[in-house]
C-alpha cells in the first residue's frame, strides 16, 4: 500500500492523505489518476501523452521536480511506501496540483526566446554545418519542450521575482548559435540587464533536474561570456 | 541537497564571513601607525586559542571561497564541464586542508 | 546584477585569485609558531614591491565584496535600490580607504 499525500487547494491549502495499492510498473502519473478516477474526482492535476514527451505531468514528487509519467513508485517511494506530491515551485499555483505556467512563458518571451526571421527573404537556403561549434552548441538545447521543471528548482527564481529563468535563457542561447537568426543584439541586451543571466549564481539545479539532459547552466555561461565580449569590443 | 547548491551556499557564507572581517583586519594592521608595538600589543591577543581557531575558520574560509570561485569562473570563462561531486569536493578539501595547515603551522 | 558590476566582479575575481594565492602562501609558509610585527615589518617595510602588490590587492577587495553583498542584500534580504546601491558603494570607498591606510602604514612602519 502507498501512503500519497497529495496537496489540496491553492497557494493556501493542505495535504490530503490517500492510500494508493502498488501496483506492477506503476508510475506516480498512474497513481495520481486512480486517486482521482476511484476516490476523489475533485483533484486537479495535468497530464497528457503520458510517455514522457510533452512534459505536462511535471510536479514535486517527495521534494523533487520530476515528470509523474516518467517516475516509477518502487523507485521513488521505494523504502517506506510514502509519496508526497506538490504542484511546481515558483509559479502560481491554480489548483491542487495544477500551476499557472503564463509567467514561465513570459519570461522566455522576455529573453527574447523566439526566432527572429527578419524582414529580408534570403537569396538562398541559409548554410548551416552541423559539425560547427556553433550549431553543436544550438543542438544541445533544443530538445527542451517547457516542462518548466528547471524553472521550478531554480534557488535564484525564487528568490528574485526578475529572474528570466534557465528555460528562456536556454532557448535564447540556442538562438544565439542559430546563424539564420537576425535579432542577436536585441537578444543580447534581453538576456545582459538586471536579472538577466549574469543572476545565475551556478547552483546547477537546472542541470541536475532537466528530464531531458539538458544543461541550462552551461547555457546561461555561454551567454555569459557572449555578454562580456561584446562589453569589451564597446570600449 | 545538491553539491552544486552547497557550493553556492559555502561560496556566499564564506563570502560574508570575509567581507565582515576585512576592515577589522584592515584596522588591526593599521595600528602599526602608532609604532610597531602597538601591533604587537595587538598580536598578543592571537595568541589566545580560541582566536587562534577562530583565524583557522576564516583562513580555511579564504581558501575555500577561492577554491569555489575558480570553479564558478572556469565554468563561466573557459566553458568547463565538470563532474560537480568531484570539482565540489576538491574546492572543500583544499578549504580544509589550507586551514589545518595554518593551524599546525602556527604553533 | 547589471553587466558591468558582473564584469568588475569577475574581473576582480581574476585578480583576486593570484592575490589571495601569494597570500595564503604567506600565510601558511611564512607564519610559523606566531606572528609578530617584527616578522611582518621585516617583509614591508620600504618595499616598494609589497607596496605594489598590496594596493592592487585591497582594491580588487574593495571591488569584489560589495558587489558579492549586493547581490546577498537582494536576493536574500530583498534589499534593493538606490538606498542600498549607496550604501553598498560607501562600504566599497570604507574598504579602500582602510586598506590603503593599513597597506601604508606597514610600509612606513
Amino acid at each position: 500500500m502507498l501512503h500519497v499525500e497529495v496537496w489540496r487547494g491553492a497557494e493556501a491549502g493542505q495535504f490530503q492523505p490517500f492510500a494508493v495499492p502498488r501496483r506492477p510498473n506503476q508510475t506516480v502519473l498512474d497513481v495520481v489518476t486512480e486517486i482521482q478516477r476511484e476516490q476523489d474526482p475533485t483533484l486537479s492535476y495535468r497530464f497528457a501523452c503520458r510517455v514522457g514527451m510533452c512534459g505536462s505531468c511535471a510536479m514535486i514528487v517527495n521534494g523533487r521536480p520530476r515528470w509523474t509519467c516518467r517516475t516509477r513508485t518502487a523507485d521513488a517511494a521505494a523504502i517506506d511506501g510514502r509519496l508526497r506530491l506538490e504542484p511546481l515551485r515558483n509559479l502560481t499555483v491554480v489548483k491542487d496540483l495544477a500551476v499557472d505556467m503564463a509567467a514561465f512563458f513570459d519570461k522566455w518571451k522576455a529573453a527574447r526566446g523566439f526566432f527572429e526571421p527578419g524582414n529580408a527573404i534570403p537569396d538562398d537556403f541559409a548554410v548551416v554545418k552541423p559539425e560547427s561549434d556553433a550549431r553543436q552548441a544550438a543542438e544541445e538545447g533544443i530538445e527542451c519542450i517547457g516542462c518548466g521543471i528547471c524553472h521550478s528548482a531554480c534557488d535564484v527564481v525564487a528568490w528574485d521575482d526578475a529572474y528570466l529563468g534557465p528555460a528562456g535563457l536556454n532557448r535564447a542561447w540556442t538562438l544565439m548559435n542559430d546563424v539564420r537568426d537576425r535579432a542577436q543584439a536585441e537578444r543580447l541586451d534581453a538576456v545582459a540587464g538586471t536579472s538577466g543571466c549574469h543572476a545565475c549564481h551556478t547552483h546547477m539545479s537546472c542541470t541536475t533536474y532537466c528530464p531531458k539532459a539538458i544543461a541550462p547552466t552551461y547555457a546561461i555561461a555561454g551567454l555569459k561570456r557572449a555578454v562580456v565580449k561584446r562589453a569589451i569590443r564597446r570600449r | 541537497m545538491q553539491f552544486g547548491f552547497v557550493a553556492a551556499l559555502l561560496h556566499r557564507l564564506s563570502g560574508i564571513a570575509l567581507a565582515i572581517f576585512v576592515p577589522f583586519h584592515f584596522l588591526a594592521l593599521a595600528t602599526t601607525l602608532n609604532g610597531a608595538n602597538a601591533l604587537d600589543n595587538f598580536l598578543s591577543v592571537t595568541n589566545d586559542p580560541l582566536v587562534k581557531l577562530s583565524e583557522t575558520g576564516l583562513v580555511g574560509a579564504l581558501a575555500l571561497h577561492m577554491a569555489l570561485g575558480l570553479r564558478v569562473l572556469a565554468i563561466e570563462f573557459l566553458g568547463v564541464r565538470e563532474r560537480t561531486g568531484a570539482a565540489v569536493s576538491a574546492c572543500i578539501g583544499f578549504g580544509f586542508v589550507l586551514g589545518l595547515s595554518f593551524l599546525l603551522n602556527a604553533g | 546584477m547589471t553587466s558591468t558590476l558582473f564584469l568588475l566582479q569577475r574581473a576582480s575575481a581574476a585578480v583576486l585569485a593570484v592575490a589571495v594565492a601569494v597570500h595564503l602562501a604567506t600565510i601558511v609558509f611564512a607564519v610559523r609558531g606566531g606572528l609578530t610585527a617584527g616578522e611582518v615589518l621585516a617583509r614591508t617595510h620600504g618595499n616598494a614591491g609589497y607596496l605594489a602588490f598590496y594596493a592592487m590587492f585591497v582594491a580588487a577587495v574593495a571591488v569584489h565584496g560589495p558587489i558579492g553583498l549586493r547581490n546577498v542584500l537582494r536576493e536574500w534580504l530583498g534589499w534593493r535600490g538606490r538606498a542600498c546601491d549607496t550604501a553598498l558603494a560607501v562600504f566599497a570607498l570604507a574598504l579602500f580607504a582602510l586598506g590603503l591606510r593599513a597597506v601604508i602604514a606597514l610600509y612606513l612602519a
